[in-house]
């Protein structure tokens, strides 16, 4: 990790009324792959339109691999490659016809154009339909020809808005790879827009949540959900005959338990991350010897129903044991 | 200005463009009527049934303007009725043609393809704006002038072939009809362009676009039904007043168009 490649300052974006974008701050690292979340109307497409200088914010600013995406938008567009949440394919082109134009709008160096799209049609597995018109493809063709596009110039920093809606677990797959390999081997850095929360748990160093323009958390994923995650399932390996004096214990405490197994597990629901130890000291102070302790790592998917509130909120055993 | 990435630009929107059979019909359909299904008609089957006589041209005669009246002087009814169709009247129909093809391409170029949804993909590339209006201007002008000049050309074989018998000489090309091809029509091809730009705002669809759009025809329509009418002639003096005064629309609907052609505006009306 070395300089920041996006930095963006106080940047907004109002329509009329509508705060697309809000006050956002935010910094991302060379070969990072950072994470955009948020809901539809979150205001993910319209930070990646102005990170890329199409889009004139109306506060604030940013840079982008220390350029003015204002000022030096054209400059800056030969490094970035762009993803749209629309393939914005030309349907009545054929799939070359639409890599050997853009091609040339990318500045390819002319006489590397025609092995550069032949690579990159056989690399999408497209090169049996090359020579069809894009009309015909089918909706995870036409998305790997727009991925395909966006790699024509060997961009240093990719926005990807939605890589994978709509593709087949296989091609999700190659997507995911090509993401992996582009920032792994080749240090190029990726922003990327989804709302796969397991494909951004997979792929993501860090990620950034959007709410109505607002960023409301940014951090490693699993960061993220040990700060935010309020009810984590955490399994303790107790004695079996001690089972029923633990959950005693426990219960007395109002906290909830689930199926105490015979094999001595007991599974504590509705835990945070930082009141682990106290319940280990609970158990162990009512003199039940403990084996293991294994939390259930939360995922992506928890952090953001923890952020929406939109899952029925568990009793907190943390405030219980205080 | 990326010259490179202007051809892309119109090698794509050309490519597009012949897809679609609304431009088709006004770039192939509209010349071939106009430039050799009509001089053809018009002069084979007069004379076949041999037929204007003195009545006629004196009747022509007293509903012209004086002017083009001297340029009918001692020529019989049938050279008359020729020269006035072919060189007079077929005028302002040929500024139809640079017209209705810059506008139609306009109009799938501008309108179509954001209809489309290909315009976002174009505007992350690193074209600046001026390069993205530069190209799409020339995918409009290009083949509207080609058309025009194709057209002129052809319609001078056919209109020299089909009053061979009938005239002392030939009557293409000529002088107004050169100061029409090479002055006015790249202006009538510019502002079939520029008003389709000023459309383009606010149109939704290819098919609203092209439906306004050809109101621009009604000046011309105004021209034709003007010389019929007896208030005007077309002479080399009004070809070049009228080339000078479309010009100078042009340049005023383009300085107009331009402002409202900027990436962040494009992008915010998608
Ligand atoms: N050109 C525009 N004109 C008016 N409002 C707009 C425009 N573009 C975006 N908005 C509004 O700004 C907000 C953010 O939109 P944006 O497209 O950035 O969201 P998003 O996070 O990409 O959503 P999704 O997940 O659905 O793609 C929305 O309320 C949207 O309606
Ligand atoms: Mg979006």
């Amino acid at each position: 990790m070395t300089d920041p490649v996006i930095v963006a300052s106080g940047l907004g974006r109002r329509f009329g009324e509508t705060v697309a974008v809000d006050q956002l701050e935010l910094t991302v690292q060379a070969g990072e792959v950072f994470g955009f979340l948020g809901h539809n109307g979150a205001g993910k497409t319209t930070t990646i339109r102005m990170l890329n200088g199409i889009l004139t914010p109306t506060n604030g600013s940013s840079r982008v691999l220390g350029l003015d995406p204002m000022a030096d938008g054209p400059h800056l567009r030969t490094r970035t490659g762009v993803l749209t949440e629309t393939p914005s394919l030309d349907e009545r082109l054929t799939g070359r016809d639409n890599l050997a134009i853009y091609a040339d709008l990318y500045r390819v160096p002319k006489d590397a154009v025609k092995a550069r799209v032949d690579e990159l049609l056989t690399g999408f597995d497209l090169y049996e339909r090359a020579d069809d018109k894009v009309g015909g493809y089918s909706k995870g063709m036409k998305q790997r020809l727009a991925l395909a596009r966006t790699l024509l110039h060997k961009p240093e920093m990719l926005f990807l808005d939605e890589p994978t809606a709509g593709l087949d677990p296989v091609a999700a797959r190659q997507v995911h790879d090509m993401i992996v390999q582009s920032t792994r081997q080749q240090g190029h850095t990726v922003f990327l827009c989804t709302h796969n929360l397991v494909e951004a748990q997979r792929l993501c160093d860090r990620v950034g949540v959007m709410e109505h323009g607002k960023l409301v958390a940014l951090g490693a994923p699993r960061d993220l959900a040990r700060q935010l995650v309020t009810n984590l399932t955490v399994d303790f390996e107790v004695d079996a005959e001690a089972v029923p004096a633990a959950l005693q214990e426990l219960e007395g405490k109002g906290i909830t338990t689930s199926v105490a197994q015979q094999t001595g597990t007991i599974s504590v629901r509705g835990a945070t991350h930082s009141a682990i130890p106290d319940f280990v000291n609970l158990l162990v102070g009512a003199g039940i010897r403990i084996y293991g302790v294994t939390p259930q790592e939360p995922t992506l998917e928890d952090v953001y129903f923890a952020l929406h509130g939109e899952q029925p909120v568990q009793r907190n055993s943390a405030e219980v044991i205080q | 200005m990326n010259w490179r990435a202007i051809q892309a630009l119109m090698r794509k929107d050309l490519k597009v463009v012949l897809q679609n059979k609304g431009v088709v019909i006004p770039i192939v359909l509209l010349p071939l009527i106009l430039f050799i299904v009509i001089p053809g008609l018009v002069l084979f089957i007069p004379s076949a049934t041999s037929s204007a006589n003195n009545n006629d041209l004196a009747q022509l005669m007293a509903m012209v303007t004086p002017g083009l009246r001297d340029q009918l002087v001692g020529l019989t009814p049938d050279q008359a009725g020729a020269v006035f169709f072919l060189v007079y009247m077929m005028a302002p129909l040929f500024l139809i043609v640079p017209l209705m093809v810059s506008n139609v391409i306009a109009a799938d170029s501008f309108v179509g393809e954001r209809e489309r949804k290909t315009l976002e993909a174009l505007l992350y590339t690193p074209t600046t704006d001026g390069e993205l209006l530069v190209g799409k201007m020339l995918s409009a002008l290009v083949p509207a002038i080609i058309v025009s000049w194709a057209g002129y050309v052809l319609y001078s074989v056919v209109a020299d072939l089909a009053s061979a018998q009938l005239m002392e000489r030939a009557l293409f090309p000529n002088p107004l009809w050169n100061v029409i091809a090479l002055w006015v029509a790249p202006a009538a091809a510019g502002l079939g362009l520029t008003s389709m730009m000023l459309v383009s705002v606010r149109a939704k669809t290819f098919q609203d676009a092209y439906q306004t759009g050809s109101l621009v025809v009604l000046p011309i329509v105004l021209l034709l039904i003007g010389q019929i009418a007896g208030v005007l002639y077309f002479n080399i003096w009004l070809a070049l007043g009228l080339g000078l005064v479309l010009w100078i629309i042009d340049a005023v609907l383009l300085f107009y168009g331009r402002q409202t052609f900027h990436r962040s505006e494009l992008i915010a009306r998608l």
